[in-house]
């Protein structure tokens, strides 16, 4: 039986103060040792460019990888809309504490109040950090920084540059990176897969890698180990990440020992643009801030959905999230607007050929306010969307549809940002620890850089100064044992490879709607159990019956097949999470539980917990490890946006 | 619609390259270009060919990831747009479409269509930053921005270094690139206190990658996925010139 004790290690006392005290209480290493220790860093988004270039900044040797050719490839750099910091420059009511409350209520009341209240207090400083860096965030006639509102919230609190604000935050780290690399303080990796960690002593000392370009395996050590690998949403196969964005990193640390919390915790965002086609290979998402202006309707006879929009008359439209959340409007949070468009394509009010998608309308916004106010806030995305869709959405309403996003799950860290396996670190969306069971929009943004540049950096001196670290180097057995386990499983995909029939993509593909259609935006019991059921089968066939072919060297079959391989086994650990978990909260809706009204119904009596599922091996039931959730300075509330 | 594709291959940075020749069936309108090729792959792997290998990664023109040189342009016929951006219902059924990776000495191919655009990482580590490090700075609305230095500076800041400027450049110059770059930091106050030293840097850098120089030929900005103004160019120029009489590059 296991034997691991979760401790959140949330230091006591009031939360307004906590981290200002924490930061006085940790241990420090003396600037002169700093440069005797090294850390890795895996992945080079917000989190893990801002992590490694702040830690080399601060003397200490670092170590950076990524799978691109390049830092600035990571997939942060996609992000649209904007981040969020508790500036409270306009007289709105915003505070530290509102975004406090947004964020705890957002999440659905899963998420920890202790790292979401450091997070609210360190936005402010990387608004600053980032200006200083030459982010070019929006401004004022006055040369004042722009705000604009959000989804989920009641406050212009989102700084943002253009639709590009997560290419431009990403590039000032990449370029802050960079200036590290120059200096010598950073040994930049790119075209490198993480493939396993190696742990010495129960300790996380370094990793294997293959390099993508010659298929060379290899062995880095280090003293502390950081992951900064992003979110797992392509385990749908469609979503709006990028082609390469993968669980594979964070996996082989779960098999290690890391545990892997909330997996089920999956973000579907309401405004995507809908599935044409078989050949799709990913979704394109349009961002959340369009519905600032644009209005969400169906028609209001299944009779009408095919109908050109512009002849369905005022009377004859449904305006469905104006209707039922009179508040908030097309405003409300994600997980919310996704149901409700789901539920009215359900009820064959969906329109488009293939009946699943809603109209998003710049009608009246274009009446409002003239054409040229609506193309100057989202000309680009506009323009996306007609050269995608071949559709002009200031003629025809958009038409959207929800789509994987963002997981909010990942592997479990406690308040220092650690995991349960000692000196590795978790940063960015590849931890669980800020969003609870629903992000909010803008909020990505933040927590990635409030982690690396305002949370590890001085966590991780914690870490160095308050342990021993013997000597190691990469001839130490625990690196021969763990890059012979990947040299095998190499050999093992490219022995069945040979030999198979079927394409990676095609297992792939099967994963993927087996998750969207029974872990994605509803899930009920029976489903979820078929679902195992069948990713056991599909997972033992894949190991069969794959077919990939056999270069030895650059060879993007090869890495895919590695990926989806990590792909399935984490598809069966999302759905037993979600059969676990007998409650809807945020975006984990299981049928059984919803109010008369069909709206999410939460147990706090029974779920208020961190789900933090311990690996027993491939097709074998995690072991689960609760982590209690206790809510202090937020009255726990069923959320409502009515 | 069917299409004749006329790729280059090559398995390794070392090896000779050569076109091959393929034939695209039932390619839908509404495929992206990338899918096409896709689409393509998956009959070569199930026939036991080796795939075509091209990079790809965000397909919404923003990493900056993918970059396929097509029928003699880079990017590809559309304006403004990455090859990702690119859709099938621009083609007709019956087209020979050729593809081949971004040629220039700095990019050298490592297979087929990828290539190694690390030399545009090496500019932007010679000064393509402020030297802020992390901590406490000015707050942010301390120092004011006009709205149109703003603008300025993020238009030049929206280049995703694709490296389309140095494949369709005859010279295969990276000056559209690094001007982006100095232009975006020098709009901006912030990017003041080290004007003179980053662009004396980035352009020595460019220089020593082996990118060739600007004759003002204008192809850069004709394939650039972001449309970014020549008129940078002419910006970098200017702002080399007044660095050669700075103290500040002086100390380098």
């Amino acid at each position: 039986m296991s034997t691991i004790q979760l401790d959140s290690k949330i230091p006591s006392g009031p939360l307004e103060t906590m981290w200002e005290r924490h930061k006085g209480d940790i241990k420090i290493v003396n600037p002169a040792n700093k440069r005797k220790y090294t850390i890795i860093v895996v992945g080079t988004g917000l989190a893990g460019s801002s992590a490694a270039a702040s830690m080399a900044e601060l003397g200490y040797n670092v170590k950076s990888f990524c799978i691109h050719e390049s830092a600035r490839r990571a997939h942060s750099i996609a992000a649209q809309g904007g981040i969020n910091a508790a500036k409270a420059y306009a007289v709105d009511g915003d505070s530290v504490h509102r975004l406090f409350y947004d964020t705890i209520k957002g999440g659905d009341f899963r998420a920890r109040e202790a790292n979401v209240h450091r997070l609210a207090e360190v936005s402010t400083s990387i608004i600053d950090q980032c200006v200083a860096q030459g982010v070019p965030f929006a401004r004022e006639y006055s040369g004042e920084l722009a705000n604009r509102s959000f989804g989920g919230t009641q406050v212009s609190r989102t700084f943002y540059a253009r639709g590009q604000t997560g290419q431009q935050l990403l590039l000032g780290a990449y370029q802050a990176l960079m200036r590290q690399v120059d200096q010598g303080r950073v040994k930049f990796h790119p075209r490198q897969e993480m493939l396993d960690l190696v742990l010495v002593n129960g300790k996380a000392r370094g990793i294997i890698t293959r390099n993508l370009e010659t298929g060379a395996l290899e062995r880095h050590e280090a003293d502390a180990v950081c992951l900064a690998t992003g979110g797992y949403g392509r385990i749908f196969f469609l979503s709006t990440n990028a082609m390469n964005s993968n669980v594979t990193a964070a996996f082989r640390a779960h098999r290690r020992g890391a545990l892997f919390a909330n997996p089920c915790f999956t973000q579907i965002h309401p405004t995507c643009i809908p599935v044409s086609g078989t050949h799709q290979s990913k979704l394109t998402l349009m961002s959340e801030s369009l519905r600032n202006d644009g209005r969400v309707w169906v028609p209001k006879r299944a009779e009408d959905r095919l109908k050109d929009p512009n002849q369905i008359a005022e009377a004859d439209r449904d305006y469905y999230l104006e209707r039922r959340y009179p508040s908030f409007g097309n405003l409300v949070p994600r997980d919310v607007a996704s149901r409700a468009a789901k539920a009215v394509c359900d009820e064959g009010r969906g329109v488009g050929q293939s009946g699943l998608s809603v109209y998003l309308d710049f009608r009246d916004a274009i009446q409002r306010d003239g054409k040229h106010v609506i193309a100057e806030k989202y000309g680009n995305l506009f323009d996306m969307y007609h050269e995608i869709t071949n559709e002009n959405p200031y003629e025809t309403p958009m038409r959207i549809y929800p789509a994987v996003h963002y997981t909010m799950g990942g592997l479990w860290v406690d308040y220092n940002l650690m995991s349960n396996v000692p000196g590795l670190h978790v940063l960015g969306e590849a931890n669980f620890s800020d969003h609870g069971a629903n992000r909010l929009g803008a909020s990505a943004l933040m927590q990635g850089l409030a982690d690396g540049y305002f949370v590890i950096p001085y966590t991780i001196g914690n870490y160095l100064a308050g342990n021993t670290f013997e000597k190691v180097t990469t001839d130490h057995a625990a690196f021969a044992e763990a890059e012979a386990g990947v040299k095998a499983q190499i050999d093992k995909l490219l022995a069945v490879g040979a030999k198979g029939k079927r394409t990676v993509t095609d297992f792939y593909r099967e994963l993927g709607k087996l998750m969207w259609d029974n872990v994605g935006m509803a899930r009920n019991e029976k489903g979820l159990k078929a679902t195992i059921e069948a990713i056991d089968k599909l997972h033992q066939e894949f190991w069969e019956n794959v077919k990939i072919p056999q270069g030895r060297g650059l060879n993007k079959e090869l890495e895919m097949a590695g990926r989806v391989a990590d792909f399935l086994e984490l598809g069966r650990l999302m759905a037993y999470d979600a059969l676990d978990r007998k409650e809807s909260c945020g975006g984990h809706f299981r049928e059984e539980m919803q109010t008369e009204e069909g709206e999410a119904k939460r147990d706090d009596e029974k779920f208020a917990y961190v789900a933090a599922w311990e690996y027993q091996g491939a097709g074998k039931n995690p072991v689960l490890h609760k982590e209690a959730l206790t809510f202090e300075n937020i009255h726990l509330a069923q959320r409502s946006y009515k | 619609m069917n299409l004749t594709l006329v790729v280059w291959r090559q398995s390794g940075p070392n090896e000779t390259g050569a076109f091959k020749t393929y034939q695209a069936k039932d390619v839908l309108p509404e495929m992206s270009f990338l899918e096409m090729l896709d689409f393509v792959n998956e009959d070569l792997i199930k026939a036991g060919d080796e795939p075509i290998q091209f990079d790809s990664d965000c397909r919404e023109g923003i990493c900056g990831s993918c970059g396929i040189v097509i029928n003699g342009q880079a990017h590809g016929p559309l304006q403004g747009v990455a090859t990702c951006q690119l859709y099938m219902r621009h083609f007709h059924d019956g087209d020979v479409i050729s593809m081949e990776p971004w040629r220039a000495k700095a990019f050298p191919v490592v297979h087929d269509l990828v290539v190694n655009r690390s030399a545009f990482d090496r500019i932007i580590q010679s000064g393509g930053y402020t030297s802020a490090k992390t901590g406490k700075h000015a707050e942010a609305n301390a120092i004011l921005v006009p709205k149109e230095d703003q603008e300025a500076a993020m238009d030049n800041a929206a280049c995703i270094g694709c490296g389309a400027c140095v494949a369709a450049c005859p010279n295969a110059s990276a000056s559209l690139f690094t001007a982006a770059k100095i232009t975006h930091l020098a709009m901006l106050p912030q990017g003041q206190v080290e004007r003179a030293r980053r662009v004396k840097r980035m352009v020595e850098r460019m220089d020593l990658e082996g990118f060739g120089n600007c004759s003002n030929i204008g192809e850069c900005r004709a394939a650039c996925p972001k449309e970014i103004s020549i008129e940078a160019i002419a910006k970098m120029r200017s702002e080399y010139l007044r660095a050669l009489g700075s103290t500040e590059a002086k100390e380098d």
